[in-house]
């Protein structure tokens, strides 16, 4: 990777936070300050008993951008800890959507065969609805939309990505 | 053996105490009357009783720059932490250790719209290093010890704790500094070694090396300008400075090129873009200091000592960056250059140093004097030489003076200078001077300033003449908001929109209204007696000097100008310099 590379990538960003009061608004207040973009953030708890967060940003920008990003939030005073997933080693990354799709008949049972296809699975029906659950990367969760959309899509909720490293190393 | 329970307002104090704090400016108000009360009943704080919220955060800064400590501010819920925003800000960009202890509605009203309710830590999130919200009473001097470890250490700044009034009332156990470790904050301090060996062999091989440093070096402690003069003398390197590092490196020392940037020097400047080499200390490549980035010394590797990893290819891309405190990397820097048997190449420095007395002859920073009106640069110089030997402090406003400062007023030691670099806020040299004041109770202390900048927060007079603090303040007077005048002559065809200050008072007899002497000097012959008297006068003193209203600062580089597109005065004025839109960004 070169500094001097000019080319917006997407880098996805694991942040390990203490979960005290603002912790979240600082690093939000970060990228809205210096004008930085978000394309997904998830946070969650993921210690309770010393109350750490995980933060995972996907965030687009030169290199010379992300560098300064992941500096920035190093400054943070709360931050334990700054993991580029993208550069830093294979990583997975998984994002769950609940997605609902009203219809009957011919384009019912259309939905219902592409769901299984993509092994998405069926979490409430009504006799002219489904809502589907669907886990996988952003892309399946993208293509399985873009089908959903002439069989009545009506609603999406999307979690963001969540992402980890491979291996048995802890971040 | 069982902790001691004291109340909040105790827990606060007795932190204070064991932080070394024995004085502190603030300004009371409802939420505080419980703390304030405490405050009454003990004397190893001295509060400073200010005039205004913003006054007290200046103070605080000049405070903490003039003495290398950390400052402390005390104000109220509401309008009295909303105050402060300014002077956190300002902190936050010139890297000046403060901890702004605010009160806050008591907990159960938080988040009702309360009377002098405000969102303090949400309002000052980014104006801070980290801010704290107490909401327990058992957290109390655990968040006190860490608020100032965290103003101090690494790249230092200000540090909020937000104190709801129940919190002050309540009982709970105190712990000492000792007992209390962040769980997530360890600054780097020690730069890589192998780093450093790096750094010493670029500087070796290196034909037209320079030295730029910055307010790093200051904030590192006294004993890293000590390093660095030692490190540059062993070199035999030139050196330049910003406006922050003044002091840094002794002015009278012949390897100086005076300042860089904007109002820099010409060799100083021209040095930057020839260079093939920037050994950059603790400086963090500012845009008034590089000008046209692309246009930038385009010729040089870069060497960069910086505490702050985002400083690290921020604005200008490095080839070798050291992080850690600028005391411990030059500490190795000397060890290394010694160890590497580092021998610069005495021919090519040679030449370098030919073609920079060149530019140095140049003179840069001549003016011209006339017998009828004061020059703005002959009155600082006259300031400098009546002041010399007395080791003196200096603040500045923010303008044509404060540039007519740096360029005029030589530094020989660090903490001396005190000035708005980052933010630039007009309105920071009377408080920042009466600061620097309550740190050196006998020490002279001087704010240089003009009528637009001193009637923003000159309230503080009636703070120096109650504590008997003798600054002495002196106001170039144009009456104009000079710099803002500057930029339209020069780039926006002479209209003078909103920058003639039309009504001013009697500054004289102002400063006798607050109870101090006022003095006025119309014509350069009086000059040397009124500074004089100034210096003289036991107590504060208000110094007017009616200076050629049309004086401008050079040399300059335009905003969007590269360093070799310096200007030097009048003369060199381009003829399209009317139409540089770029020059839109002010001082
Ligand atoms: C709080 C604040 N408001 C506005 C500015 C923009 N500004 C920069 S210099 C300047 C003029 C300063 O005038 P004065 O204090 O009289 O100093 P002079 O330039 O005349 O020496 C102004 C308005 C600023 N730096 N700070």
């Amino acid at each position: 990777m070169n500094i001097r590379d000019k080319e917006l990538r997407l880098h996805t960003i694991s942040v390990l936070v203490d979960n005290e009061s603002g912790v979240l608004a600082r690093v939000i207040g970060l990228f809205s300050g210096r004008g930085y973009n978000i394309s997904s953030l998830t946070v969650a708890e993921v210690d309770g008993e010393i109350r750490t967060s995980k933060i995972t940003i996907v965030t687009r920008g030169t290199y010379q951008v992300i560098e300064q990003i992941k500096a920035q939030l190093q400054r943070l005073v709360p931050i334990h800890k700054v993991v580029d997933l993208t550069v830093d080693g294979p990583s997975v990354e998984r994002e769950l959507a609940l997605i609902k799709v009203k219809g009957v008949g011919e384009k019912r049972v259309e939905a219902l065969r592409i769901a299984d296809i993509f092994r998405a699975s069926v979490v409430d029906s009504s006799n002219e609805s489904f809502v589907f659950e669907i886990i996988g990367r952003t892309q399946k969760l993208d293509a399985f939309i873009e089908l959903m959309q002439p069989l009545g899509l009506v609603d999406i909720s999307r979690t963001g990505i969540a992402a980890i490293s491979r291996g048995p190393e802890a971040m | 053996m069982a902790t001691k329970t004291l109340n909040g307002s105790q827990i606060v104090l007795r932190a204070l105490k064991d932080q070394g704090v024995d004085v502190a400016f603030g300004l009371p108000g409802g939420v505080l009357l419980p703390f304030y009360d405490e405050i009454y009943q003990q004397n190893e704080l001295k509060h400073i009783l200010v005039r205004h919220e913003q006054g007290a955060m200046h103070a605080a800064e000049g405070y903490a720059r003039a003495n290398d400590k950390v400052g402390v501010v005390i104000v109220t819920s509401g309008p009295g932490a909303t105050n402060t925003i300014t002077g956190l800000v300002d902190a936050m960009m010139d890297s000046i250790p403060l901890v702004c202890i605010t009160g806050q509605v008591p907990t159960a009203l938080i988040g009702n719209d309360a009377f002098q309710e405000a969102d303090t830590t949400g309002i000052t999130r980014p104006c801070t290093k980290h801010n704290y919200l107490v909401k327990d009473v058992n957290d109390l001097a655990r968040i006190m010890h860490e608020a100032f470890l965290v103003a101090r250490s690494g790249r230092p700044g200000p540090v909020l704790v937000d104190i709801p009034k129940d919190i002050f009332l309540a009982e709970g156990p105190y712990v000492g500094p000792s007992k209390v470790e962040h769980k997530t904050y360890r600054p780097k301090v020690k730069g890589d070694f192998t780093d450093i060996k790096e750094a010493v062999k670029m500087m070796a091989a290196a034909k037209k090396p320079i030295f730029y440093c910055g307010g790093g070096v200051i904030n590192s402690g006294p004993n890293a300008s000590k390093l660095l003069t030692k490190l540059i003398k062993m070199t035999g390197y030139p050196c330049t400075l910003t406006l922050m590092g003044l002091g840094a490196f002794p002015a009278s020392e012949k390897q100086y090129l005076g300042m860089l940037g904007m109002h820099g020097t010409y060799e100083a400047n021209l040095a930057m873009h020839d260079c093939d080499l920037i050994i950059n200390i603790g400086a963090r490549f500012d845009d008034r200091v590089t000008g046209r980035l692309d246009g930038f010394s385009p010729n040089s590797k870069r060497i960069h000592v910086d505490i702050d990893p985002s400083s690290i290819n921020k604005n200008v891309l490095v080839d070798l960056a050291i992080i850690g405190d600028a005391g411990h990397i030059l500490e190795d820097m000397i060890k290394a250059w010694k160890s590497e048997q580092a021998i610069p190449n005495k021919k090519a420095l040679g030449q370098w140093w030919e073609k920079i007395e060149g530019w140095r002859k140049v003179d840069s920073l001549k003016y011209k004097s006339t017998k009828k009106v004061i020059e703005p640069q002959f009155f600082l110089e006259r300031v400098a030489a009546l002041t010399k030997g007395k080791n003196a402090y200096f603040s500045t406003d923010v303008g044509q003076h404060q540039m007519w400062a740096a360029q005029y007023l030589p530094f020989e030691e660090p903490n001396r200078w005190l000035t708005s670099g980052g933010l630039g806020t007009m309105g920071y040299g009377l408080p920042a001077a009466m600061g620097a004041q309550v740190a050196h109770k006998d020490a002279l202390c001087v704010c240089v300033t003009s009528e637009g900048s001193f009637m923003m927060n000159l309230q503080e007079l009636a703070t120096c003449v109650e504590y008997k603090l003798p600054v002495k303040v002196f106001l170039l007077y144009n009456a104009y908001l000079g710099m803002v005048r500057q930029w339209q002559e020069m780039f926006h065809g002479e209209r003078y929109s909103a920058s003639v200050l039309e009504s001013h008072p009697d500054f004289v007899k102002l400063a006798e209204a607050f109870g101090m002497t006022g003095l006025m000097a119309e014509t350069p012959d009086q000059v040397d007696d009124i500074i004089q008297q100034t210096l003289d006068i036991d107590g504060p003193v208000l110094t007017v000097a009616k200076i050629n209203r049309t004086a401008k600062v050079f040399p300059m580089i335009p905003a969007g100008a590269a360093h070799n597109e310096i200007i030097l005065g009048e003369k060199d004025l381009p003829d399209d310099a009317q139409n540089n839109t770029d020059a839109m960004v002010l001082t």
